[in-house]
């Protein structure tokens, strides 16, 4: 019987919902896929929401050229198992372009050249719905993005005019040039995601597991220094450790951390015992408080 | 596990972000690096105690001026349920923000500062939340702390609520008082030792105790069409499933079914959520059905049990919330979104303005400007299948949207 057994099925309906509505409701929607644990939720998702159909979308990964080999690998085969288009843009064609240039020093990173790359892809297909994985608990800023989010010609975001969103219905109405962010899983926390891979026995990169990887820590953060991507000082010391990633962001933002779950169940059961935040892991957002609100006006993910 | 949508309101410093951040922190759900950044910023603003609401505060602009401006959604989780806080703003000019968050909610909490007593920001929390239906509203009589927790205060404040609770229009609404000061602490996770004259639940035990009656009202099974599913593979060659999400209670294979607006009969064949096949589809699953018969059903359509027809109308009347700066005018146009159906709709006309403080109402309106509530006829160019707002909450609402501009101006409850 299909009964409301676990807490997953409420917020699995709603991610279905919403889906199927952006499908409806848009001429031209792309699902923006990372390789990371939400975005393969997100997949899972729209095999779903669509079956025994196929997934009536390409998509599409916006590549920093930083990412880990294993998602890479991952990603390939997943598109080639469900027989979707998968779209590729690159953050190096981007630099080359000199369109964006990259950062140097100890915090480089390539996370916010994305937009950029993003925005041209965007421009490029004249996709009018990007599916994303983003989750309202992840940070402060995210909890007031809509589940459609409308962005301007330029990507922007503006928190002030956001449209409210009643009940369940869901107003895709858009003019040209405009398009639209969509969230199905906004309502999920990171511990229903990993809830949800566990009871549906999704695959994931084998990053998410415990491994032993070359790494340094700096800031009290662990990073990898199994290539040169992490910039590193020549004082910081490379060291054998037993990690693994909580998300599988850029890899010069990403950190690693101590863990040997190797297993979906000791991950799960490892999230639900943790007391850092899975974005306490992300460089990125610890710039500054404002760091991820700045970052989504300028029309990041 | 049942997942339990609240919302809150109350007005500026009533301690809304403060009682959240609170509750979170009890329920040990704030992680060590958000507890950190409190801990961190309660010290640079020189406070001596930590400064909650900034577990909850999110936008830039929020943080300059102190205030919450726009709708921010809390997770957290007990070993019972999960919890979504909906934290609605409390300025008068900013009714559409709480409409908003009450329309998903099925229970409210409404703060009332112990200080200050029932004010008529109080009023309006209490009207929208009545009006939305929402099932269950909380009453939490905060900062008791600096009434010396006087019973007496309490009472005073309980009595008066109780007065404008005769006005309201849903009466079966379930309303609860709790005494509490977010700040220290008392009856909002852990019991209180300063209020021994209060014998009820706390805050959260009381949510803890909602059940699925207490959270949903039963209704009668709706179920709009989303798409028409035509895989046209080899396997699933003449498959034609219909994907959509059950409303207001179950539809199971082999009732009779009605597909609207054609009117044509016939009967559910088979119910799958993904690859699996179901007996019964629950309220609120997304599934997809198949019917025994080749019958016409597109996007907007709705099937329904064959002895259970909403009204099929090309107008009604509702109760609005006007939620843009541009003003609603008799004759002007707009796209009535119901479910997934769209339909364009002229406003008939504007009957009155409702105060939403219970003072009565006003029949003189040249227009309707943000934060208005009033009742309002539409005419529409196509038939809706709708039933009352009082019947059904999903099936008798609907959005007002701006045909020039896009934007969602409004939202309406048929009668």
């Amino acid at each position: 019987m299909n009964k409301d057994t676990s807490h997953i099925n409420p917020l699995e309906n709603e991610a279905i919902y919403i889906i199927r509505e952006v499908a409806a409701q848009f001429e031209k929607p792309v699902l923006l896929f990372s390789g990371g644990k939400d975005s393969i939720t997100l997949v899972r998702l729209a095999q779903k929401a669509f079956w025994p159909a196929k997934i009536p979308f390409p998509l599409m990964h916006i590549d920093t050229g930083h990412n880990f080999p294993e998602t890479i690998e991952f990603r390939d085969r997943l598109a080639k198992e469900l027989g979707v288009e998968l779209i590729v843009r690159n953050v190096q064609d981007s630099i080359d372009a000199g369109k964006v240039k990259e950062e140097s020093g100890r915090y480089a990173s390539r996370n916010s050249l994305q937009t950029t790359t993003l925005l041209d892809a965007i421009e490029e297909f004249k996709f009018d719905a990007c599916i994303g994985g983003a989750r309202r608990d992840e940070e402060k800023a995210r909890a007031k993005e809509r589940i459609f989010s409308v962005r301007d010609d330029f990507g922007q975001w503006d928190e002030k005019s956001q449209r409210p969103e009643l009940f369940d219905m869901l107003n895709g109405d858009i003019e040209l040039g405009q398009n639209v962010r969509c969230f199905p899983i906004s309502n999920w926390t990171e511990l229903d995601v990993w809830s949800y891979i566990q009871k549906e026995e999704i695959e994931i990169p084998s990053i998410y597991f415990a491994h032993k990887r070359k790494t340094f820590v700096r800031d009290g953060m662990i990073w990898s220094a199994e290539d040169d991507i992490v910039f590193r000082d020549e004082d910081e010391v490379v060291e054998e450790r037993l990690v693994r990633f909580r998300t599988v962001g850029d890899m010069s933002c990403t950190a690693a951390v101590l863990s040997d779950a190797v297993s979906i169940d000791k991950v799960v059961s490892e999230i639900r015992d943790s007391s850092i935040s899975e974005r306490g892991a992300r460089i990125d957002d610890k710039r500054s408080e404002a760091a991820m609100e700045k970052r989504k006006q300028q029309g990041y993910f | 596990m049942e997942v339990l949508k609240i919302a809150t309101a109350g007005s500026v410093d009533d301690g809304k972000s403060t009682l959240i951040g609170r509750i979170l922190y009890d329920t040990k759900s704030l992680t060590s690096d958000k507890l950190e950044a409190i801990e961190k910023t309660s010290k640079q603003k020189g406070y001596d105690y930590l400064d909650f609401s900034l577990a909850t505060d999110g936008l830039v602009a929020e943080r300059e001026q102190g205030i919450t401006i726009d709708v921010a959604h809390i997770y957290f989780s007990t070993a019972k349920k999960s919890y979504i806080i909906a934290d609605t703003p409390g300025h008068v000019e900013y009714t559409r923000n709480m409409v908003t968050g009450a329309s998903t909610s099925q229970a409210a909490i409404i703060l009332i500062d112990a200080r200050k007593g029932v004010i008529e920001q109080t009023n309006r929390h209490f009207f929208i939340n009545n009006l939305l239906r929402v099932k269950d509203v909380i009453v939490a009589i905060n900062k008791m702390d600096l009434v010396d927790f006087s019973e007496e205060r309490y009472n005073e404040i309980k009595a008066d609520f109780t007065e404008l609770m005769a006005k309201r229009d849903y009466q079966d609404q379930n309303i609860t008082f709790i005494p509490v000061s977010a700040l220290k602490g008392d009856n909002v996770v852990n019991e209180s030792e300063n209020t021994p004259w209060y014998s009820g639940q706390t805050l959260l035990e009381h949510l803890e105790g909602l059940d699925r009656k207490d959270i949903f009202n039963s209704g009668t099974p709706r179920f709009p069409v989303q798409s028409v599913i035509r895989p046209k593979t080899d396997d699933f060659h003449d498959f034609r499933g219909f994907a959509g999400k059950v409303y207001g209670g179950e539809l199971s294979v082999g009732d009779e079914v009605v597909a609207l607006p054609s009117q044509t009969k016939s009967k559910i064949k088979e119910i799958y959520a993904y690859d699996k096949k179901y007996e019964t589809a629950s309220r609120r699953s997304s599934v997809t059905i198949t019917l025994e018969d080749e019958i016409n059903v597109s996007r907007g359509d709705m099937i329904v049990r064959a002895n259970e027809l909403p009204q099929i109308e090309k107008q009604f009347t509702a109760v609005i919330s006007w939620m843009d700066s541009d003003q609603l005018k008799a004759g002007g146009k707009y796209i009535v979104q119901h479910g997934v159906n769209k339909v364009l709709a002229k406003v008939d006309k504007i009957h009155h303005k409702i105060n939403p403080d219970y003072s009565g109402i006003d029949e003189n309106v040249e227009g309707l400007g943000m934060n208005d509530i009033a009742k309002v006829t539409f005419k529409l160019n196509k038939p809706i299948f709708f039933d009352a707002f009082k019947d059904h909450r999903t099936n008798g609402s609907f959005i007002l949207i701006d045909t020039k501009t896009n934007n969602t101006v409004g939202a309406g409850f048929i009668q």
